[in-house]
């Protein structure tokens, strides 16, 4: 029991040295920028670039995009598979589960090779073309996650009694779509959101290689050529993800609170 | 008969209809870029059947990019594996107090998300010619870490870094695997006359290997595809797959589109097998947990 | 000195003490069952039998040998749980021979005895199955087998049949106790359920609040409770308030009448002691018989259909009473609002010690 115990704390111990040790060094380094004497100017500087700005919220509005789009993709596909065409279950699942399988720099690859300027849909020829298969590449990329977020909570509710019961009251689809459906299925979507948003804001392939002004090449850049501010960068990614974690467990516990309370 | 059949063909029509924005969706976007790309391994530029590009991936610069990719990805995953497990048992099955078990799976929800370059950066940090280990090291101790062979932008480097993804994936997704053995069966085994040892032997890795085993191969393929840690960690200074591929798309710098075209099939190959392997395996494990 | 004994154990988790004074002595070959409400320390006491706990003071001797600081792996001890402890990987046959693997049998022997367990058990066809393609009850009986198959010493069942349904628990209940009888394994059943208790047990223990309050044959228990607990706990008794009128001639007053009983009932009780008087529901009948002596007279207050009884209630002075009637087509049961004579006799009217 002891000895159980002993060994426990110990694994915990030498994890959270591990763990903590670089955290703490890149909090470290970010304070040098002053010699001599630690500082927040690495911050300061971080926060005074303009295209930290600009960068970070050309990738958050990115990223709002692909929740919106992707949300709007996928509850109804996700309803429907259940509602109307079961059979096609494994299918879907497979499809969704792909993009584990395809790294995205394949992914991405294939867009340039398929939708370059030379192509039937030259959707890389204009900036608006790019940002939608940027969109388009974020959304494949939280596909599985997104999808098993609202399939899951649309096992939790019984979307094919819920259909009836609205049908029987006289709603149209749109309705029990937007009024019955989604509202269920909410905090599935929230918390798929929030692993869209982790991904899309700091993702560097895609739109590195499809020359997009966003945050993740930007970190990329900023680390190329400067010394201070990548770890300062680094810390604030990381708190960054400590809030979206958050976020996550916040829905995912009103998730089940709302199951349990069925 | 005849009366019936358009009734049916409207119900199927529609039905198709609610699923066609997934299945154009999915095409576009995910289906035809992979098989554009797949296809394309198997074709010269002039467009004949050949195996060539495949044959070619065997050239010296490009193997040894998988090679090194694959003794990376795999060490980074049997090393993230056996601390991630050792890690997970501990908050499991070691007793500790439940809020550092709440403690441990929320950093690691963190941690698991924590990659690309800003991981890149901390580790830069931490270990890098100036980093703050680097750093405590040859002041302290007088050690010089580099002078001794340590590189950060090395296969033992890469590896280092890329645990610090690797092991709370494994932790986040053992733990509910081992929270999954019963109480009943360690009590079951020591009222027969088992030995704590002869009822992991017996039960517990019997029960637990297809997850574990599983999970491993997952690892390898999430560090498999892992761009940004190591081009913003190495630059292009450690010849890798995902940077040979990343020069490769940004420049040509292969000289030959279609032998990116197999490159690319390489990675898709590599972790496919990995992935599906993976979830056959937690299909088996499942069994155990209804 | 009985085969298994139990004397002044006592366990505490932190500050709280869950298990008391406990004392009992078992003899070799018996049936015993620990009947209780949920959380009075039946499983804690057959945890500490098994070596699980520690106990906090007290020692248990299992044929004269002390138990204390050995380990369940060196106790020999068989123990079925509640649900879900068979392995899960292993198949039916696997599960059985699992304890014998560990002890090091030869393979002949493993194979013998597995097949004799089976057959025990009447689930020779399923030796190949995994527990997750068997019902629950078929489960259960496999991990009787698996806990019979090293021939333990004490066998230990904590609430075996709980997560059954009613109909497989009474099949199964008996077919437990015809195997214990057939081995003669001395076993401790642990259940919440009194029928269960009466109708397979040698002796009952019935526990509150981490005490033995009696111990005691089925009919023991049941006709004579020696607490107002075990009088409420088992069977569904008539619980009276009632004062002594006169210890010597033996009248207590009951509501509003005066009712003798055998004086010999009223030990310790003076004149104008107030005490409790319990009357099972069976003793109380509509119609006078011959033999009931005591009349109690009350407004029927509800008449519930049960099947094979018709249990009627009805306020007596403001007290409780409900009697059952056995159901046949003619019968004309009651109706709610009613007075009604309830006839019993005096004879029946248990004194419960306070
Ligand atoms: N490990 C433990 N730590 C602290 N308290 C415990 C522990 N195990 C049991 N208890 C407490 O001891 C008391 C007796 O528990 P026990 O499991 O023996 O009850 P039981 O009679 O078997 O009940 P049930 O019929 O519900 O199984 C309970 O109040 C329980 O909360
Ligand atoms: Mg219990």
């Amino acid at each position: 029991m002891t000895a159980k115990k002993f060994w426990s704390w110990l694994a915990v111990a030498v994890a959270a040295v591990y763990f903590i040790v670089p955290l703490a060094a890149t909090m470290e380094f970010s304070m040098r920028m002053r010699r001599g004497t630690y500082s927040f100017d690495a911050y300061r500087s971080v926060f005074s670039d303009q295209r930290f700005a600009e960068t970070f919220s050309y990738s958050v509005v990115m990223a709002l995009i692909t929740i919106v789009v992707g949300a709007l993709l996928i509850v109804p596909t996700a309803y429907w598979v259940r509602l109307r065409m079961p059979y096609l279950r494994p299918v879907v699942e497979f499809v969704t589960l792909l993009p584990l399988v395809v790294p995205a720099i394949v992914i991405v690859f294939g867009y340039l090779r398929l939708y370059n300027s030379s192509s039937v849909l030259p959707l890389t020829n204009s900036d608006t073309g790019t940002n939608i298969l940027l969109v388009f590449g974020f959304m494949t990329m939280s596909l599985p996650y997104m999808y098993r977020a609202v399939d899951t909570a649309m096992r939790t509710i019984d979307v094919a009694v819920l259909t009836e019961a609205a049908e029987s009251l006289g709603a149209s689809w749109t309705t029990i779509l937007f009024r019955c459906i989604f509202p269920n299925v909410l905090t599935g979507v929230l918390s798929g959101a929030f692993i869209t948003f982790a991904i899309a804001v700091g993702e560097f392939t895609m739109p590195s290689l499809l020359n997009r002004p966003a945050f993740g090449p930007y970190l990329a850049l900023i680390g190329a050529n400067k010394a201070y501010e990548p770890p300062a960068l680094a810390m604030i990614a990381f708190a960054m993800t400590w809030v979206s974690i958050i976020l996550i467990n916040i829905t995912t516990r009103l998730q089940k609170g709302a199951a349990g309370a069925r | 008969m005849a009366a019936t059949q358009p009734l049916l063909n409207r119900r199927m029509i529609t039905d198709w209809l609610g699923i066609a924005p997934f299945a154009i969706f999915s095409v576009m976007f995910l289906i035809a870029p992979t098989v554009y790309l797949i296809s394309g391994a198997f074709v010269d530029p002039n467009g004949n059947l050949t195996l060539k590009n495949l044959v070619d991936l065997f050239q010296p610069s490009i193997l040894a990019a998988y090679i090194i990719s694959i003794k990376v990805s795999a060490a980074s995953a049997i090393g993230g594996a056996i601390i991630g497990f050792a890690l997970a048992a501990a908050i499991s099955l070691g007793g500790l107090p439940s809020w550092l078990r709440s403690a441990v799976l929320t950093f690691c929800g963190v941690a698991s998300n924590f990659a690309g370059v800003p991981l890149a950066f901390a580790f830069l940090a931490t270990l890098g010619r100036l980093g703050l280990v680097t750093i405590l090291l040859r002041d302290v101790f007088g050690f010089n870490l580099y002078g001794a062979g340590f590189n950060l932008l090395s296969f033992l480097g890469l590896t280092l870094t890329y645990m610090y993804f690797q092991i709370p994936l494994m932790v986040l997704i053992i733990t509910p695997a081992l929270d999954g053995l019963k109480r009943e069966w360690s009590e079951a085994a020591s009222v027969l006359g088992a030995t704590p040892w002869q009822y992991w032997r017996m039960v517990v890795i019997p029960i637990l290997w297809p997850s574990v085993f599983g999970t491993l191969l997952l690892l390898f393929a999430n560090a498999f595809g892992a761009v940004a840690t190591a081009v913003a960690l190495t630059g292009s200074s450690l010849n890798i797959v995902p940077i040979v591929l990343f020069a490769q798309i940004r420049g040509d710098v292969l000289h030959n589109p279609n032998l990116g075209y197999a490159v690319a099939f390489g990675m898709v190959v590599i972790t496919g097998i990995s992935n599906f392997i993976y979830i056959w395996l937690r299909m088996r494990a499942e069994r155990w947990q209804k | 000195m009985s085969y298994l004994e139990l004397s002044h154990v006592q366990k505490s988790f932190g500050p709280v003490k869950v298990v008391h004074d406990f004392n009992m002595s078992i003899e070799e070959g018996e049936f015993v069952s620990f009947l209780g409400p949920s959380g009075c320390g039946k499983t804690t006491v057959l945890r500490m039998i098994a070596g699980f706990e520690t106990p906090t003071g007290g020692t248990i001797t299992i044929g004269g040998v002390n138990q204390n600081g050995l380990k369940p792996n060196k106790r020999n001890i068989g123990m079925v749980f509640q649900a879900y402890a068979l392995f899960p990987n292993m198949t039916v046959a696997q599960n059985v021979a699992f304890g014998l693997k560990v002890a090091g049998a030869s393979k002949a022997e493993i194979d013998a005895r597995v097949k004799e367990m089976l057959d025990l058990i009447h689930l020779g066809h399923l030796e190949d199955r995994y527990p997750y393609q068997m019902s629950g009850g078929q489960q259960q009986r496999v991990a009787l087998a698996r806990a019979l198959a090293n021939k333990p010493k004490v066998l230990l069942l904590d609430e075996p049949l709980s997560a059954l349904d009613a109909k497989i628990r009474v099949s199964l209940r008996e077919e437990i106790r015809a195997i214990q009888r057939k081995l003669g394994i001395t076993t401790i059943f642990v259940t919440h359920d009194q029928e269960e208790a009466l109708s397979i047990s040698d002796r009952i223990v019935v526990m509150n609040a981490g005490i033995a309050d009696q111990i005691g044959t089925p009919s023991d228990i049941y006709n004579r409770p020696a607490t107002r607990f075990v009088a409420g706990f088992v069977g569904t008794l008539n619980i009276l308030e009632a004062k002594v009128e006169n210890r010597d001639a033996g009248t207590v007053r009951l509501g509003s009448r005066s009712v003798s009983i055998p004086p010999s009932q009223l030990n310790g009780s003076g004149d104008g002691a107030a005490i409790t008087v319990a009357l099972r529901p069976e003793a109380l009948s509509l119609s006078k018989s011959p033999s009931s002596d005591v009349t109690l007279d009350g407004r029927v207050t509800s008449v519930n259909f049960l099947g094979s009884v018709i249990r009627t209630r009805m306020d007596v002075d403001g007290q409780q009473v409900s009697f059952d009637m056995f159901n046949n087509p003619g019968l004309q049961p009651p109706q709610i609002g009613e007075m009604a004579t309830a006839h019993f006799k005096a004879s029946d009217v248990l004194v419960i010690p306070n």
